[in-house]
């Protein structure tokens, strides 16, 4: 299984504020095992993500996931789709109040039905699945403690097994490391990348930190004002590059265009 | 030394000072206008005051007036009425609470299916709490007659239209990022609340539901004068009867079971949130 294929066509996002956050972006995903987004702020990275799993819905354009568009889709599909796409986030977003193991379970919660997730009486295979995750992601001794009582490092791997309970084709992370420190930064991309070697899960994840793109993605799409800026490799990542993603704006302001000077 | 200055405040800040003269005023004339026809008067109080001591103390000419010492003959039948009003407390607060987490779903922006719906919801809590459980007391005992019944009844409205609100506040702030998270793995509205919100809310909820059941108690002891049950309706009998003694007897076990709720459910509140 080779991930699930994304297929954005010309997806535009603008938000009830008038802000426009993605003016046309035609990208397709499907053979790259790891993919990072970056850009600066507000380029819409964020956004784009949401896009992919139905979070979000494109003002316009098309979002293919496997055979189905969820742009238009009934909430229903949307559900459905997003069942095979894991979702990791900046600020982690453990609930609280919730054990680890519950988190992780959060994660089965589109397979179980109704009554039982109500109840909370989830079933053996379910809880051994949960358990067997948090211990492949190293927090199997902190299965019953209150996720709001663990490190950010900590609470990001649970939040990574949430993500690999739902046995998802497609991990979206949206800056995954940016609430945490240089050596647990390191160590849950190695996650991540593990994983998506291991299981041959795609990864799309949105980045900051140029280093750690050029070390751990196979494909880098930058994004700029809610375009398409490069899509590449780390190669392509020239400083003259980089500095034109994220400065762009402001070289072309300081240095207008000379024929502007010229006299006619 | 340095040269004395005075110290003038901005002219925003003045207006701020003015504009609290100009409250406190306000106040004091809305009091002096509610005065009227309201027989506020220090005399009278004075005079009440001594009236109240002899009716408390009782008069030697009056053989068997005053409230003391509180007659306990009928003692085991007051309490036994107590256990009663507590338990109306207990239907009344639960079936509140549990009219009040559905009504709180959907009178919360952040989770109602709908802006209508919504606001028709925080509307119908408003009618709830429109009128206070002695008044809502007095329609149920029209409705379905005498009895701690109606008391509950009347209990469980009121209460449910403010649990509902109190509920709502405390949704309508839940982090949603949390939200987005159980959202994002495919779960359904309901499974989003139940693992969502539910975890986040569930410590106001208890805390807030205990809360009105203390409150309830105090209110189901007056329940019982429009005949809506409890012990409210000894207190009636008795004093009609000119039988303070047993009334001082009904007022201390009254005073004496809300402080033991009040202290056992504050404790219980400390212990669960
Ligand atoms: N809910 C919203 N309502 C209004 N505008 C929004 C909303 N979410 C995002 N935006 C706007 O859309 C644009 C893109 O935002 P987005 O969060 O996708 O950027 P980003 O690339 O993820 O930025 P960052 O690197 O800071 O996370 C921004 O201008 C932002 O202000
Ligand atoms: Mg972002």
């Amino acid at each position: 299984m080779l991930g699930l294929p994304i297929r954005l066509v010309n997806a535009m996002v603008r938000f009830p504020n008038g802000s426009s956050a993605l003016q046309g972006v035609t990208l397709s995903f499907s053979e790259h095992a790891f993919t990072a987004v970056i850009g600066p702020s507000g380029s819409g990275k964020s956004t784009m993500l949401r896009l992919m799993n139905g979070l979000l819905r494109p003002t316009a354009g098309q979002v293919y996931v496997g055979e189905n568009e969820i742009g238009q889709a009934p909430e229903r599909l949307v559900r459905q789709t997003r069942r095979q796409i894991g979702m990791v986030f900046q600020q982690f977003n453990l609930v609280r109040r919730l054990s680890a193991l519950e988190n992780v379970l959060v994660g089965r919660l589109g397979q179980m039905n109704p009554l039982r997730s109500t109840l909370r009486w989830y079933s053996k295979a379910d809880l051994a699945w949960a358990m067997h995750l948090l211990e492949r992601v190293g927090m199997a001794e902190h299965a019953w403690q209150r996720a709001d009582t663990l490190s950010g490092g900590q609470q990001q791997r649970v939040g990574i097994a949430r993500a690999l309970a739902q046995r998802p084709r497609l991990i979206l992370a949206d800056e995954p490391i940016s609430a945490l420190d240089p050596k647990t930064s390191e160590q849950v991309m190695e996650l991540l990348l593990e994983i998506s070697r291991e299981d041959r899960i795609a990864v799309i994840c949105n980045l900051h930190h140029l280093d750690t793109v050029s070390r751990y993605a196979d494909r880098v799409v930058a994004l700029r004002k809610g375009q398409v800026f490069l899509d590449g490799t780390a190669g392509d990542l020239s400083p003259e590059v980089s500095r034109e993603l994220y400065y762009g704006e402001a070289e072309a302001e300081e240095a207008p265009a000379p024929q502007e000077f010229s006299p006619v | 030394m340095a040269p004395s200055r005075t110290i003038e405040p901005p002219p925003q800040v003045r207006a701020r000072f003015l504009r609290n003269r100009l409250v406190w005023l306000g106040l004091l004339l809305t009091l002096y206008w509610a005065s009227f026809g309201t027989e506020i008067s220090p005399q009278k109080l004075w005079s009440g005051l001594e009236r109240s001591w002899q009716f408390i103390v009782g008069s030697p000419e009056r053989p068997n007036s005053g409230f003391f010492p509180p007659n306990l003959d009928r003692l085991g039948e007051y309490l036994n009425e107590m256990v009663i009003t507590i338990k109306m407390a207990l239907w009344g607060t639960a079936l509140a609470a549990l009219a009040a987490i559905p009504l709180s779903i959907l009178a919360s922006r952040n989770t109602a299916p709908h802006p209508l719906i919504y606001q028709l919801t925080r509307r119908v809590l408003d009618l709830f709490r429109g009128l206070n459980e002695f008044v809502l007391a007095l329609i149920f005992v029209a409705a379905v007659g005498l009895g701690p019944f109606p008391g509950i009844l009347a209990l469980a409205v009121y209460t449910a239209g403010i649990l509902g609100k109190l509920f709502s506040e405390a949704i309508e702030v839940v982090d949603p990022g949390q939200l987005e998270a159980v959202r994002a793995s495919g779960a359904s509205g309901l499974q989003v609340f139940t693992h969502g919100v539910w975890p986040q809310v569930l410590p106001t909820v208890i805390s807030m539901t205990l809360y009105r059941f203390e409150s309830n108690v105090r209110s189901a002891t007056v329940l019982g004068l429009v005949g809506a049950g409890g012990i409210g309706l000894y207190v009636t009998e008795s004093i009609r009867a000119f039988d303070f003694k047993a009334a001082s007897t009904i007022l201390l076990v009254i005073i004496v079971s809300v402080m033991l709720v009040d202290y056992l459910s504050s404790k219980l509140r400390e212990r669960l949130t």
